[in-house]
């Protein structure tokens, strides 16, 4: 090994606090760093890759027949912007019934609705690929799409809706990219599913020249509905929803990784030039003596470099291995959704995110290197103890007139002789009580999300009225045959009136029925009496407050092109029911895609519209159990059901939960680490000094007190600054997270930090500072009066 | 006459540092009250050793050390402090002023580190700088003071707390001819005031112009023990 190998090898072995700080820091940024970056650019490439693949269409329309013909929506294939288009295809919102049994699903069971394509070949725009089974080779012959039907080839479905009840046998099981279709039949055949008085729908697919964002994809649709009648287009989807639909839960993630990435990378540069710059004020004399060996300035430079790159690359390649490892079970998801491998973080990121890091973690040594490099060797070797510094005397003056006990004072006044490093340390703490108030702000927000992204979460007992009402969240599959009847719900409401304790309630069902513009079944959530106490938080508009009217979520405004204040047609068994959307809510149940009405609407599609369940809110100080309890010997009778409400906690929000409390963990560690260094720094420099003041009589528990009061002055400043820091880092990463999923946070969401919240968070860089200080304050209070003397 | 109680009362006194030769070996030594000892010898013959087990800085290993009736020997880190405040002040050879602090900043310091009222801790500080002629430089700092001047700020920052013994460590080591002169003045002033010192030195003047009694150690042991004549009568025995 060179000589200046074993100068770099014996100054990392030395300072082993330094070296972990080190570790830790590169670690850590880098860890989120490669998540961040990997998820952002991993997490598309399944859908991208199998967009490609099939060929798939940038916008799926649908055409009402009776305002356009064939050749006109041929004709559309020639609009501005349009490089491919396949259709038109005759489509159907049907609903089939199984006519055999398979493993799967029993005979006789209603499916939900579901729109069926005529489409004669499986090619072009939007390739459909066969995952079991044939395409169709007859007009007998049904496919269908994958993960929406729980058939398989050889069941046979009956459609009773259609004239005659046909029956086709299920050939394949094929995969849409963009979902263009729930099941696909030869297009003579898709004429005849169609239940008597159905307005005749078509489909067509479209791919654009320019495809990349929402607005090009709106602009191709806008020149589309140019050139056919007004009114015939009445639905379209962009693939760009769906491609945020497939790959939501992973992008959820990056946002606040790349703030964690950022913040890391940051927090790794300030550290590591605090380090090496103690490292270098530390060992002045050092330097000199390898000087006076013959070492040149750039030998020195270069082994003040390398003491920072070689823990550093220790911690960029744990951070490569631990980022990889992390984003494994969140980019399976993704992959699995497209049947493709399993997505994993590029090469290039793994090559390109460390090398940034140890590029950033050699400018910050460079400095302080350099600073070495150009000691004089006379100088330098001659170094005796740290020369007392002419700085922050007014302060000392001033502190030590202040009514409080002389080891406060002292300590009040030590950051304005080092005013430089005081602000290193205070920068550490910064980032540290910026990243808890960051991580806290998130934690609040995804609490928020998780309490209110199921719908009739709100209330604390659910009732059920029986008649295979369906579970919130359950795919609607209804068994044929007499079901057990719904409770009256008079009976019910008369008994929820009746008994003590019960505040307020209303009465919620559900069914699945045809949304314009959105393909296959919407689950329709209808309301009886006012829900909005338990409602889902609003985004924009108002909640629901007479008949006809509708609250949705953004996915499904972007999924269905549409915007507040525009209406919806939900079409069962022939009837067709506008509804107008009042407004914008934000829940995740059922992909976000599930529409909010009163039960009128249900009424008039000639569904059940009685309430299969009620959500209570009991009075303030109500003891569940008894109430539980008192409620059922009630509703017993009536065929009901009482329990308390309970809604599952969603994996991936706990997943994100996880991973930003371990990267705050680890942004405070390395903070409170970086604090260590510089109050050691601090404490051996002035060990002196605290030797001539334990010999003036100052005891250990005063020692403490200096050195911990020294730091909790910057620490208190310095969490102040950090508050308003982080609050406005998670008001600007929160929208994005929701952008990310397609759902707009709610402003309730994003303003979490209450008055009390805020004051906590304010102490938080105290905390870090003094738990950063402990360890070498105590070193301090421990020296004996005679070593810190003698110590120079 | 009756005997009153020494100041310090070391008994049998040994101190080892690891393998080596013992700094201290079994030295008895007793100061009387208003006594000024002068402890000489070569370097490395124990002298500072001495001096730290008397300032509590350090322990025996074996032996006791009494100060003021106190078992020094026996404190703990915290005794020791309160014990440094109370009933010790020491002087250094190279005055151990904190520079970032000011003339009267450094003499507040024990007072103020031993909680003693503001006003009267201010009023004590002046009047000792007064007393030692340094009162014009009370709100300078450390660093514009000559040596003799800091030496005097560092005699009255020990004496701050009024201490039973005043413990000088080379006090004129570090000081120019007449610097020292001044100093070894000073001290021979305190000693005739009442004040009880044990001084550690190089400096036969130092000793002879203000010592009652000289001590001298060679490897760790006391080879001479001698009593100035023209002092016994002033040392209240």
């Amino acid at each position: 090994m060179s000589a200046l190998g074993r100068v770099v090898r014996a100054g990392v072995g030395r300072r082993r606090v330094q070296t972990t700080v080190m570790i830790m820091t590169t670690l850590m940024a880098v860890t989120a760093s490669v998540l961040a970056a990997g998820l952002l650019v991993a997490s598309r490439a399944p859908f991208d890759h199998a967009f490609a693949q099939q060929h798939g269409a940038h916008l799926t329309a649908r055409f009402d027949g009776t305002k356009v013909t064939a050749a006109q929506l041929r004709a559309t294939a020639h609009a501005s912007g349009v490089t491919d288009a396949a259709g038109p295809f005759r489509s159907v919102e049907t609903r089939a019934r199984t006519a055999s049994s398979s493993d799967l699903v029993p005979e006789g069971v209603d499916l939900p609705s579901m729109t069926v394509v005529g489409r004669a070949d499986a090619g072009g725009v939007d390739r459909v690929d066969l995952v079991s089974g044939s395409w169709l080779s007859g007009p007998g012959q049904i496919v269908v799409a994958d993960d929406v039907l729980p058939v398989e080839p050889g069941t046979r479905l009956t459609f009773p809706g259609a004239p005659g009840s046909p029956a086709l046998t299920v050939v394949g099981v094929a995969r849409s990219v963009t979902g263009t279709a729930d099941a696909w039949v030869t297009p003579a055949r898709a004429g005849t599913l169609a239940a008597p008085g159905d307005t005749p729908a078509y489909e067509m697919l479209y791919r654009f020249a320019h495809a990349e964002t929402d607005a090009q994809v709106t602009a191709g649709r806008a020149a589309i509905a140019a050139v056919v009648p007004k009114g015939a287009l009445n639905g379209a989807e962009s693939y760009l929803a769906v491609k945020e639909e497939a790959t939501a839960n992973a992008m959820a993630f990056v946002p606040f990784l790349a703030a964690f990435g950022v913040l890391g990378l940051l927090l790794s540069v300030l550290v590591i030039g605090i380090v090496v710059s103690g490292a270098v004020g530390a060992a002045t004399r050092r330097i000199g003596i390898l000087k006076s060996l013959g070492f040149t300035p750039a030998q020195v430079v270069r082994a003040y470099v390398g003491q920072a790159l070689v823990p550093s690359a220790v911690g960029c390649a744990l951070g490569l291995v631990v980022g990889n490892l992390l984003a494994v079970p969140v980019l399976a998801e993704v992959g699995d959704a497209f049947q493709g491998p399993s997505a994993s973080i590029p090469l290039w990121i793994d090559v390109v995110v460390p090398a940034t890091a140890l590029v950033l973690v050699a400018c910050a040594a460079l400095v302080p290197a350099l600073r070495a490099g150009r000691l004089r060797t006379v100088a330098a070797i001659t170094a005796g103890r740290t020369p007392g510094t002419s700085r922050g005397r007014l302060v000392r003056r001033l502190t030590g007139r202040l009514a409080v006990p002389r080891a406060v004072g002292l300590g009040l006044a030590g950051p304005f002789a080092r005013p430089a490093r005081s602000a290193t340390t205070a920068a550490a703490v910064v980032f540290g009580a910026v990243a808890v108030t960051f991580g806290v702000g998130l934690a609040l927000t995804l609490g928020a999300v998780q309490s209110g992204r199921m719908l009739d979460s709100g209330g604390s007992v659910v009732v059920g009225t029986g008649g295979g009402q369906a579970p919130p969240g359950a795919q609607a599959v209804h068994v044929g045959g007499p079901e057990k009847p719904k409770a009256d719900p008079a009976e019910v409401a008369a008994a929820l009136r009746a008994q003590q304790g019960t505040g307020r309630f209303y009465g919620t069902t559900q069914a699945e029925v045809s949304a314009s513009g959105i393909t296959g079944a919407t689950t329709v959530v209808a309301y009886q009496g006012d829900a909005s106490w338990a409602g889902p938080p609003m985004v924009s508009g108002d909640w629901l407050d007479g008949p006809g009217q509708a609250v949705v979520t953004a996915r499904f405004l972007k999924a269905a092109g549409i915007e507040v204040g525009d209406t919806v047609t939900l079409t069962e068994r022939g009837r067709r029911v506008p509804v107008r959307i009042v407004g914008e809510a934000f829940f995740t149940e059922g992909e976000g895609m599930a529409l909010l009405t009163p039960v009128s609407t249900l009424g008039a599609l000639g569904l059940d519209a009685t309430p299969g369940q009620y959500v209570v809110e009991t009075e303030r100080g109500t003891d569940l159990t008894r109430y539980l309890t008192a409620l059922n010997d009630r509703l017993d009778p009536l065929g009901a059901v009482a329990r308390a409400d309970s809604s599952d906690d969603s994996s991936v929000i706990a997943a994100m939960d996880a991973l930003i409390g371990t990267l705050t963990l680890m942004l405070v560690v390395v903070a409170g680490l970086g604090v260590l260094n510089t109050v050691v720094l601090d404490t051996r420099d002035r060990v002196h000094d605290l030797g001539v003041l334990k010999a003036l009589g100052m005891a250990p528990r005063q020692t403490l007190t200096m050195v911990v009061t020294s730091v909790a002055a910057i620490g208190l400043p310095a969490g102040a600054l950090a508050v308003p820091i982080g609050v406005a880092l998670h008001h600007y990463v929160t929208p994005h997270m929701g952008d990310a999923v397609g759902m707009p946070l709610p402003s309730a969401h994003i303003a979490v930090y209450e008055p009390p919240v805020l004051a906590l968070l304010a102490l938080g860089g105290l905390v870090i500072a003094v738990a950063g200080a402990l360890l070498p304050a105590g070193w301090a209070a421990r020296t004996t009066t005679a070593t810190a003397l003698r110590t120079e | 006459m009756a005997a009153t109680a020494p100041v310090i009362d070391m008994r049998a006194v040994s101190r080892t540092y690891g393998e080596g030769p013992p700094a201290l070996a079994g030295v008895t030594l007793s100061v009387a009250p208003g006594e000024a000892l002068a402890v000489l010898g070569p370097s490395g013959s124990g002298k500072s050793t001495l001096l730290n087990l008397i300032a509590g800085l350090d322990r025996p290993s074996e032996g006791t050390v009494t100060v003021d009736g106190l078992r020094v020997d026996q404190l703990d880190e915290a005794g020791s402090a309160r014990y440094r405040r109370t009933k010790v002040g020491m002087v250094f050879q190279f005055f151990n002023l904190l520079d970032d602090l000011t003339v009267t900043d450094n003499v507040l310091l024990p007072a103020q580190l031993a909680g003693m009222p503001r006003a009267a801790a201010r009023a004590r500080a002046a009047g000792l700088l007064r007393d030692l002629r340094i009162d014009r430089h009370a709100d300078a700092y450390p660093g514009r003071l000559s040596g003799g001047e800091r030496q005097r700020v560092a005699v009255a920052r020990a004496l701050m707390n009024r201490p039973a013994l005043l413990l000088a460590d080379e006090p004129t080591g570090a000081l120019d001819t007449a610097s020292g002169a001044d100093v070894r003045h000073l001290l021979a002033e305190l000693n005739a005031s009442g004040q009880t010192i044990v001084l550690v030195t190089h400096d036969l003047s130092l000793a002879a112009s203000c010592a009652t009694r000289t001590v001298e150690l060679v490897d760790g042991r006391v080879v001479r023990n001698t009593r100035s004549a023209e002092s016994a009568t002033a040392v209240g025995r």
